[in-house]
């Protein structure tokens, strides 16, 4: 086994366990702080695959930011732990049942698919190779996307200020 | 040897965790969690994709970023509106908001 395999079964067992806790954990406090090593795994995959820029902004946005926000609004919602109520709708057997049958057809069309390997190979800095993808070919994404984070901040803040 | 087939089974593993959590879950937070290990799954086919599929470009790793960015677009405003629900109707638990049901 090469030592990239070996990274990539512990990030998996890393990723699926923590998992497991955010949707299994009777504890709602348990479930938030159990999604920072799932992200932080998922940003050990992006190293893998030679995307670090992303790694960094997964980094930054998904266990930073998303984690702390989901935290504040269970502090200002719940008050605790959840532990008091029922955490889980009647529909847990189906909702298993659905989701193990969506990932045992994801992965037999996957493992059954011949992929074709492209050509070429990745910038060795992907950085400067984004940088200048999203300023030269995506200007338009890039502008598109300023847009939409300007309007959600601003529907965030109406939606969630105090009636007066 | 890690193929493009080793990451797209568990990020479909992932994603039938996230979308366990979104049907089974009672709490509108939770559900949050739910979609954003959903959202996660995606990013990383879309990563993947870029390595094995298209090394040459750079699009899967773009395209990944803005489903980051849009996702903490939609953390803000989705955790906003569990707010509100819970100002409005002392509850955030979504079987228990039934106001537009007959």
């Amino acid at each position: 086994m090469t030592g990239e395999a070996l990274a990539f079964y512990v990030i998996a067992a890393v990723i699926m366990a923590s998992g497991a806790v955010v949707v299994a954990s009777p504890n709602i406090v348990h479930s938030a702080v159990a999604l920072i090593p799932a992200f932080l795994g998922v940003t050990g995959l992006y190293i893998l695959l030679g995307a670090e820029f992303v790694a960094g902004v997964q980094v930054l946005i998904y266990a930073g930011a998303i984690t702390v926000l989901i935290l504040f609004v269970i502090m200002l919602t719940e008050g605790g732990t959840g532990l008091r109520f029922q955490q889980r709708n009647e529909q847990g057997p189906i909702a298993a049942a659905v989701a193990a049958v969506v990932a045992a057809l994801l992965a037999t069309g996957v493992t059954h698919t011949a992929w074709a390997r492209g050509a070429g190979v990745l910038p060795a800095y992907t950085p400067g190779a984004i940088g200048q993808s999203f300023l030269g070919t995506n200007l338009l994404v890039f502008e598109g996307t300023s847009v939409v984070l300007l309007v959600c901040l601003v529907g965030a803040i109406i939606i969630a200020r105090k009636e007066e | 040897m890690v193929t493009l087939t080793h990451y797209l089974v568990l990020s479909a593993l992932v994603f039938a965790l996230g979308l366990f959590a979104v049907v089974s879950r009672r709490n509108g937070v939770a559900i949050l969690m739910g979609i954003e290990l959903m959202l996660n799954a995606a990013n990383i086919n879309l990563v993947a994709f870029n390595k094995y599929a298209a090394p040459g470009a750079i699009q899967g790793q773009i395209f990944a970023l803005i489903v980051i960015t849009l996702a903490a677009c939609e953390a803000a405003v989705g955790l906003a509106l569990v707010l509100a629900a819970y100002r409005s109707l002392e509850t955030i638990y979504v079987d228990e908001i039934n106001l537009m049901k007959w």
